[in-house]
């Protein structure tokens, strides 16, 4: 045999939609039993290039070589029967089916003319053990959390003995534990000869897992680099085209009066007894597991699903927080996790989007001054830098980091005395990271009082003045920003 | 970690969670209490006989009902059934005058043939031409109606004028129960087998549970959003047959505003309007709450100028005592999973 062949190769491949260019010229490879990284920006082109891999997309210009042949995917079906299986960023199971069926979609034994549950249940079964996953088959996916319906998409790619697996993005919303099962699944795989083709915005990830990286920058190749002979530096510069200072630019910012005290605060059910201070230009930072209970606190002292326990003080005065609109009234912002679900009208403009919660300051007479709205929404969005074509465009039509931009806009213009950021940089890339970490500190620095939470240790570490670690739905450790470190919050967030 | 978050259940929770998984739990509480005041008001409700007739009464919906069902799960809704019903009727009872000599039970098939044809141009429509459903059908709704007049001339075809051969067709009972009924339960079992058994009933279950990722599993989309209004249109032609033998007529306002007892069925039986689940026994459980009501308001002698707006309050009364239900248990188990 000759030197070892790629199993997938990509050579010259160019792509526009719309006469915007999304790749031009664009190459890459994988050998089996690799875990090769693609890195750029958000709109560099590596969702494109995927989705040419799989055959959701066919190429205007260039060739895919499978194996060495040359190949063309008509579409995804076409793709997964040569071997080459997707999981991406959102999890796309069906959530009203079981785990068996989501994994066997479209491929169930059949014996005697019939779908053979029994068999599917034990095939699903076997999978989910070679993964480590203890769950009952029968489960819907609908029942299930973030990480373990990755491990059902990785289930599903397993079962049909994919050469290669591409992963976009699977960690950006799981808990560092979980992102230590899920490497351990992926060198796993890698061990058996798959070839991982494996994105994510967290550098510290690709240093942990991948053999190689191929950069990509405004839809060019920018080139593709052996893990172990680069540094975090040198990648943001070919990422970014320059290097970037900072990626955490905290100011110091001298911390005001309490804002905000929190007294014994509980939800039946899912917290208690949380108690914290909250000051005037403080960052204060959340940090523990998903599921620690953390959001079910911003939820209460938002009012989407109000305290049961405990007293909320907000500037001296104790407050009654049952209904959004009040937190609102008292001026706090909240900022969800999941823009999608709870951050954005992805169906509405980004004007209307941005002036939602102040939309009655637009209003002469019941009737809404539009003109009016829509400087204002435009003041904020280009202040913010989001990209888009105008402030009318369909926010849903913006990438992740705008559409985060858009949610912050939102409350800018809302002036909240109090904001809670719930994983305020999940999912974006490291450019519209740092934009929105330069805003949350220039916010801080005009007073404003933050409540961050975050799964992502670096930002905690990064960004907050003093940082709250929970477990399981309680307050298990308070650190300064001079004491805390990745080894402490990690032990206050996971040790019994 | 992964794994340890799934805890393991404790029996009484596993008995709640066996219930939220049957999901026509509120449904049948709702059926039995509702039986037990109609009855203590009027004896003759708990009765064979009743009981034989509001089967009887609820054969057609069922068929259709269950046609709707798939319809909606694809995230779709169907609204020309009741035309596609009266224009199938109106045509086959044409045939069946014009052709005496004809054995009746080819009826079936050519009632079905041509809603085929009828299901076949609303699923061109919507999954070639990419119309809303919605909008699409209720186009079609008025055009199939308006086809039954165009065929008549508004003319009706009565009862003398047809052989009794075609109206012992839904009405005979060779084996002992109504042919309407063994239709209804041949139906019944064969979309039970579709929907459970074959991996074109588990693609119309994933379309409507999430179409992205249907898509991105290869399931071919259009073809199937296409098989679910031909489905839909083979049924209604059949229920189009069934009803002009069963009422020995067809008339130009044949099944006027079926839709929307197909759409109530349905939903009442725990369909999501939304798509991606919904079950053939909680449609069955639908159609029979929908027939006991009708029945109940007749047999307890409430104003026909009643009748309609307490039958809507019922059905609402129905959805809500169903998901009032629901809710709860749900609350009860994620509660006892999330300490």
């Amino acid at each position: 045999m000759s030197a070892p062949q790629p199993v997938l190769q990509v050579q010259h491949v160019s792509k526009s939609f719309g006469g915007v260019h999304a790749l031009r010229d664009v190459h890459f490879e994988i050998m089996p039993g690799e875990v090769h990284a693609i890195l750029g920006e958000n709109g560099a082109g590596k969702s494109t290039l995927i989705k040419i891999m799989t055959g959701v997309h066919q190429p205007d210009a260039g060739e895919l070589f499978l194996e060495g042949q040359p190949m063309r995917f008509a579409n995804t079906r076409a793709a997964q029967e040569h071997g080459i299986a997707a999981i991406y960023q959102e999890p796309s199971l069906f959530p009203d089916l079981d785990i068996a069926e989501n994994i066997l979609v479209g491929r169930q034994p059949i014996s005697r003319g019939a779908i053979d549950w029994k068999r599917m249940y034990q095939e699903a079964s076997a999978l989910l053990q070679r993964l480590g996953l203890a769950l009952d088959p029968r489960t819907k996916a609908r029942e299930l959390s973030v990480a373990q319906q990755q491990v059902v998409e990785i289930a599903r790619a397993l079962s049909i003995n994919a050469k290669v697996l591409i992963m976009d993005e699977p960690t950006s919303s799981l808990t560092q534990h979980e992102v230590a099962d899920l490497f351990a699944i992926v060198r796993q795989l890698r061990a058996a000869g798959t070839a991982i083709i494996f994105i994510s915005h967290r550098l510290d990830e690709l240093f942990a897992l991948a053999d190689r990286v191929t950069i990509l920058r405004d839809g060019s190749y920018v080139g593709t680099r052996v893990m172990t002979d680069v540094t975090t530096d040198g990648l943001i510069r070919m990422m970014v085209g320059r290097s970037l200072d900072e990626l955490f630019p905290k100011q110091a910012v001298p911390i005001g009066s309490v804002v905000l005290e929190v007294a014994g605060l509980g939800v039946e059910g899912s917290f208690a007894d949380v108690s914290f201070e909250l000051h005037r230009g403080e960052i204060l930072g959340m940090a523990g597991l998903i599921g620690a209970g953390r959001t079910d606190v911003a939820r209460a002292l938002f009012g989407i699903e109000p305290a049961t326990a405990g007293t909320i003080t907000l500037d001296g005065k104790v407050v009654a927080i049952k209904r959004p609109d009040t937190a609102m009234a008292l001026g706090i912002g909240y900022v969800p996790e999941d823009r999608k679900e709870h951050g954005l009208v992805l169906a509405m403009s980004i004007a209307d989007n941005i002036t939602l919660p102040i939309v009655a300051s637009f209003a002469k007479l019941g009737w809404l001054d539009t003109q009016r709205e829509l400087a204002a929404a435009t003041a904020s969005a280009t202040q913010l830098e989001v990209k888009m074509s105008h402030v009318e465009q369909q926010a849903g039509e913006l990438s992740g980091g705008n559409q985060q931009k858009v949610v912050l806009a939102k409350w800018l213009g809302a002036h909240p005395r109090v904001l809670i950021l719930d994983e305020p940089t999940r999912g974006i890339d490291v450019g519209t990271k740092a934009a929105v970490h330069a805003l949350m500190s220039s916010l801080a620095a005009q007073g404003m009082a933050i409540l961050m939470i975050s799964s992502e240790l670096p930002e905690i570490l990064g960004m907050s003045d003093r940082i709250l670690v929970m477990r399981e739905g309680r307050l298990t450790g308070h650190f300064s920003r001079a004491e805390a470190t990745q080894e402490k919050l990690m032990a206050a967030a996971t040790s019994a | 970690m992964i794994a340890e978050t799934q805890t393991p259940a404790r029996p009484q929770r596993r008995l709640v969670q066996a219930f939220v998984k049957f999901r026509e739990i509120g449904i049948i509480v709702f059926i039995v209490v509702l039986a037990a005041l109609v009855s203590l008001r009027n004896p003759a409700f708990l009765t064979a006989a009743n009981f034989q007739d509001i089967v009887l009464n609820i054969s057609i919906l069922v068929i259709v009902a269950l046609a709707q069902t798939m319809v909606i799960i694809t995230r779709g809704i169907d609204l020309s059934v009741g035309s596609m019903i009266g224009l199938t009727a109106m045509m086959v009872a044409y045939l069946v005058v014009a052709f005496p000599g004809m054995p009746p039970i080819l009826a079936i098939p050519l009632g079905m043939l041509l809603g085929a044809a009828l299901g076949s141009l609303n699923g061109l429509i919507i999954a070639g031409g990419g119309v809303p459903p919605i909008i699409a059908t209720l186009g079609m709704l008025s055009i199939y109606r308006g086809l039954i007049f165009f065929y008549s001339q508004g003319k009706w075809i009565n009862a003398f004028e047809m052989p009794p051969s075609f109206r012992q067709l839904a009405k005979g009972a060779p084996l002992g129960v109504p042919n309407l009924i063994l239709f209804a339960i041949i139906v019944a079992l064969g979309v039970y087998y579709f929907l459970r058994y074959s991996r074109t009933g588990r693609d119309i279950y994933a379309v409507g549970s999430n179409p992205d990722a249907a898509r991105f599993a290869g399931i071919p989309m259009q073809r199937m959003i296409f098989r679910v209004y031909l489905i839909s249109g083979i049924l209604c032609g059949l229920a189009g047959v069934l009803w002009a033998s069963r009422f020995e007529a067809a008339q130009t306002n044949t099944a006027l505003g079926f839709e929307l007892q197909t759409v109530a069925a349905s939903v009442v039986g725990g369909v999501n309007i939304f798509g991606g689940s919904g079950s053939v026994l909680g449609v069955i459980l639908g159609a029979f709450l929908l027939g006991i009501i009708n029945n109940a308001l007749t047999l307890v002698q409430i104003s026909p100028f009643w009748q309609l707006a307490a039958q809507g309050l019922l059905i609402l009364l129905a959805v809500i005592v169903d998901s009032t239900i629901l809710r709860r248990l749900q609350r009860i188990t994620s509660r006892k999973s999330r300490t």
